[in-house]
């Protein structure tokens, strides 16, 4: 039992199964699913799919925050994606009234992530090469990537036509969402890598201390470059399953503020924002329960222009219960304010 | 010094216990007012413990402290300097960004009257702050900033703070452990002022030389228990080592090189030649040879930190031609240098050593894991085995691999990164100050285990402010002064040798 409450994901795991326990009070068929049409439907599902692009975009932020890094780039990374695929693919009716795609759906989709990619590496090159502050240095992508992607669309939602290219972001595979096999695939892949080879040692040596890694002999700085590319391609899928979840690339909006989520889903999960340890499980955690609250606001009928605080105060909430310092004040104060102060308290 | 000075501080049978770990047990304190007293032990004797617990950092599990006849419990260090228990650690600066005034008084700054506008009264500040100081014989402009002035007057800086709020008791953890031999003087001058104003200090080093130099009385933990109060003068060098080991080491003081015949033969296994770094190392040549222990002698600043940078490639040379047994070797990064079998224990080993919030196991097989690259990783058994092969034989206290490696104490720290070094086999093995902050006895492993490594191949620089150190290792000593090459000395040189070429002014010994 200590053991479980010790466990790194055990506070994260309560919270979305709290958070889940609300929303089921509110709407009684919440945990209901069903079998229609070979797929599965219920709310789960849909939070499941919904948080499938925040997932992506946290997964590659675990990692830039577990090196000393943050990307606040992300979100017009994702824009950008979605720009390039959208306009690559286009659609037009055919003679036969079949939809063509620009190009083909291989090469458009494998440049918008190269793109993504290349965005990330423009990132990793001005915090290892040039030495800028990360956030200072994501912050200028984060204003001139949106532009670049309202450059490319001219302005314009640039609507896609292309069926094939719906399956991304509302396809069905085996009965469960496609973008949900996209996100549990990259997180299985991340979590072999990093614990099947030495990457996740280096990325926890670089994040502790990376001087004392670089005596060590670590390659800190190609590493940290591969991890900031990474977040950049993670934020590029993220970009594709938005675009073909909405059939269209919006430079404005596509990936809003989705930085700061991503952020919140890494703090939530247990990853330090100092760097060092990372929790990839509680990322996909933290991000399910941002969703999750996004989805008991829609689904409690806060009325949109409350929208924000109530989300606001849910966060609040959410944080005061993961944090180790709080639940000391609380067990003290429940035990009646007489023992003196907890050595056990984990800082 | 006498028996009847007023007794400031009596901590009685003091105990406190970590998951595992019985740090102190039955201890017992009693400081007088203007003595200078020694606390002694090896790494892990408890020392550090004893302190938090004055400090109030930890409570006692057991025991009681009394301060002037009034039993206290340190709430906090806060509470604790209130109470007039005032510690300087080893890490305590001050803040490089505010002046030195501003350091002194900080937290207690002095306010204008609401008259005048209120808020905080630099003037009044720096007035109290000179005050201080000149009061404590220190000679400071107060209104510079902390982090410009050398390390010397930070530290004297840092006393003054702690003994502003009128410190009845000052703890000074490891003061002298970065300064060099005048800079003591200048800090033992402060401490002996602060004693004749009746202070009561408590003094803690591995120097056993300062001990005797500036102390009363001390004393002695092993283990976490006490093991005796005793007068300086009634208890010699070989008596305290014996009181804090456990058993006699007669051996201590005799000279640990034992002859083992370097390689002649054949080019050497590591040859720079012309290697310069602007403004850090003027062109030198250096030469090691398989199985040799290599010395690197001089003062603070001459140079002997970044000769070593240079050679595993953490700086950039701007000139240098480097050879591995004669071949030519790509040496951009400390990767390279890891490659070609070089090994590099850093002096600094809290900022370039280790990864505190990794355990001893992780510490320990990154660099082997770092050589071996992304693919070829070592499986958590793997690590296991080699970590605890290491831990072994280096005598590394720890409650268990797996404990962050920022828990243990430094002298266990500095031997987990050897270990790290040595779980690659380096064929050179670079050792910056690997005796600096750890006990006699742990030296005493350390440089058995560096002579083992020589016998076994290894070539072994071993650079070390302690020159008896160096002539008890080296089989050469190589000495350096103002950043350039002062001469070389063969084994035998004894320590008058040694000092005189630093001294020596024109490159006499070339």
């Amino acid at each position: 039992m200590k053991r479980l409450v010790h466990h790194a994901l055990f506070w994260p795991a309560v919270t979305l199964a709290l958070l889940l326990a609300a929303s089921s009070l509110f709407n009684a068929s919440f945990l209901t699913l069903t079998w229609r049409d070979g797929h599965l439907y219920g709310s789960l599902i849909d939070i499941l799919n919904r948080a499938a692009p925040l997932m992506v975009v946290s997964l590659g932020m675990t990692l830039v925050i577990a090196v000393r890094g943050l990307d606040i780039s992300v979100g017009a990374v994702v824009a950008i994606a979605a720009a390039v695929a959208a306009l690559m693919i286009g659609g037009s009716f055919s003679a036969t009234g079949e939809v063509q795609s620009q190009y083909p759906l291989w090469l458009a989709l494998g440049t918008a992530l190269a793109v993504a990619a290349a965005c990330g590496l423009w990132n990793g090159l001005l915090v290892v090469k040039a030495g800028m502050q990360p956030i200072v240095a994501t912050l200028i992508l984060m204003v001139a990537g949106r532009g670049i992607a309202q450059l490319l669309t001219g302005g314009q939602i640039i609507t896609v036509y292309y069926p094939p290219f719906f399956a991304l972001g509302n396809g069905f595979l085996l009965g469960l969402p496609v973008a949900l096999w996209i996100a549990g695939g990259l997180w299985l892949a991340l979590h072999l890598l990093l614990s099947r080879t030495a990457l996740g040692l280096f990325v926890r040596s670089i994040g502790g201390n990376p001087e004392a890694a670089r005596v060590a002999g670590v390659r800190s700085s190609a590493i940290t470059l591969c991890v900031y590319t990474f977040c950049g391609f993670a934020a590029g899928i993220a970009g594709l399953i938005v675009s073909s979840n909405v059939k269209s690339a919006d430079a404005n909006n596509a990936g809003q503020l989705l930085e700061l989520d991503a952020i919140l889903a890494v703090t939530l999960g247990g990853t330090a924002l100092t760097g060092g340890r990372f929790q990839l499980a509680g990322t996909v955690i933290g991000a399910l329960i941002i969703q999750t609250l996004t989805s008991m606001i829609y689904s409690m009928g806060v009325p949109p222009e409350v929208n924000l605080v109530v989300k606001a105060a849910l966060v609040f909430a959410v944080m005061l219960l993961q944090s180790p310092e709080f639940r000391g004040i609380v067990m003290r104060v429940a035990r009646g304010n007489s023992s003196k102060p907890l050595d056990g308290v984990k800082r | 010094m006498s028996d009847n000075a007023p007794i400031v501080l009596r901590a009685r049978d003091i105990a406190r216990a970590f998951p595992g770990v019985q740090a102190l047990a039955g201890v017992e304190l009693t400081l007088r007012a203007g003595e200078v007293h020694a606390l002694m032990g090896q790494n892990g004797a408890g020392k550090s413990t004893l302190i938090k617990v004055l400090t109030g950092v930890y409570a006692p599990d057991a025991g009681s402290i009394e301060l002037l006849g009034q039993p206290v419990t340190p709430q906090s260090p806060i509470h604790a300097q209130h109470l007039g228990i005032s510690a300087v650690h080893q890490e305590s600066h001050l803040l490089p960004n505010l002046s030195v005034a501003e350091n002194i008084c900080a937290g207690r700054y002095p306010r204008r009257p609401w008259t005048r506008g209120g808020g905080i009264d630099w003037r009044e500040t720096e007035r109290r702050a000179r005050e201080l100081l000149a009061g404590l014989g220190i000679e400071l402009d107060v209104t510079q900033l902390a982090g410009g002035l050398p390390a010397a007057l930070q530290q004297l800086a840092t006393v003054a703070r702690a003994v502003a709020t009128d410190a009845r008791v000052l703890i000074l953890d490891e003061p002298t452990s970065s300064l060099d031999a005048d800079e003591v003087q200048s800090l033992f001058k402060l401490i002996r002022t602060l004693r004749d104003k009746g202070v009561a200090i408590l003094f803690v080093t591995h120097f056993l030389d300062q001990v005797y130099e500036i102390c009363d009385r001390m004393t002695v933990l092993r283990n976490g228990k006490f093991v005796g109060e005793y007068v300086c003068t009634k208890l010699d060098a070989r008596g305290l080592v014996a009181a804090m080991v456990g058993r006699d080491v007669a051996a201590a003081e005799k000279s640990a090189a034992t002859a083992h015949a370097a390689d002649a033969g054949g080019p050497p296994l590591l040859a720079a030649t012309n290697l310069s770094r602007r403004g850090q190392l003027k062109p030198m040549d250096i030469e090691l040879r398989q199985g040799e222990v290599l010395g690197l002698a001089g003062l603070l600043g001459s140079g002997r930190t970044e000769l070593a940078r240079l050679l595993f490639a953490l700086d950039q040379r701007d000139s240098g031609d480097i050879r591995i047994e004669g071949k030519p070797a790509k040496l951009e990064h400390p990767a390279d240098a890891l490659k070609l079998g070089l090994g590099f224990c850093p002096e600094d080993r809290k900022q370039s050593g280790i990864v505190a919030e990794l355990s001893v196991r992780e510490n320990i097989a990154l660099a082997l894991q770092a050589r071996m690259g992304l693919r070829k990783f070592l499986t958590l058994t793997e690590q296991r085995q080699i970590a605890e092969k290491l831990v072994a034989a280096l005598g590394v206290k720890t409650a268990s691999i797996e404990t962050p490696i920022g828990q243990l104490s430094g002298g266990n720290q500095q031997k987990a990164i050897i270990a790290r070094w040595l779980a690659t086999h380096p064929r050179v093995l670079i050792l910056d100050e690997p005796t600096r902050g750890i006990d006699v006895a742990a030296k005493q492993e350390l440089m058995h285990e560096i002579l083992e490594l020589a016998k076994g191949g290894t070539a072994v620089l071993f650079i070390s402010a302690e020159i008896d150190e160096v002539v008890r290792v080296s089989d050469r000593i190589m000495v350096l002064r103002d950043r350039a090459k002062a001469g070389e000395l063969p084994r035998g040189a004894d320590e008058d040798a040694v000092y005189s070429m630093i001294a020596s002014t024109n490159g006499a010994a070339t």
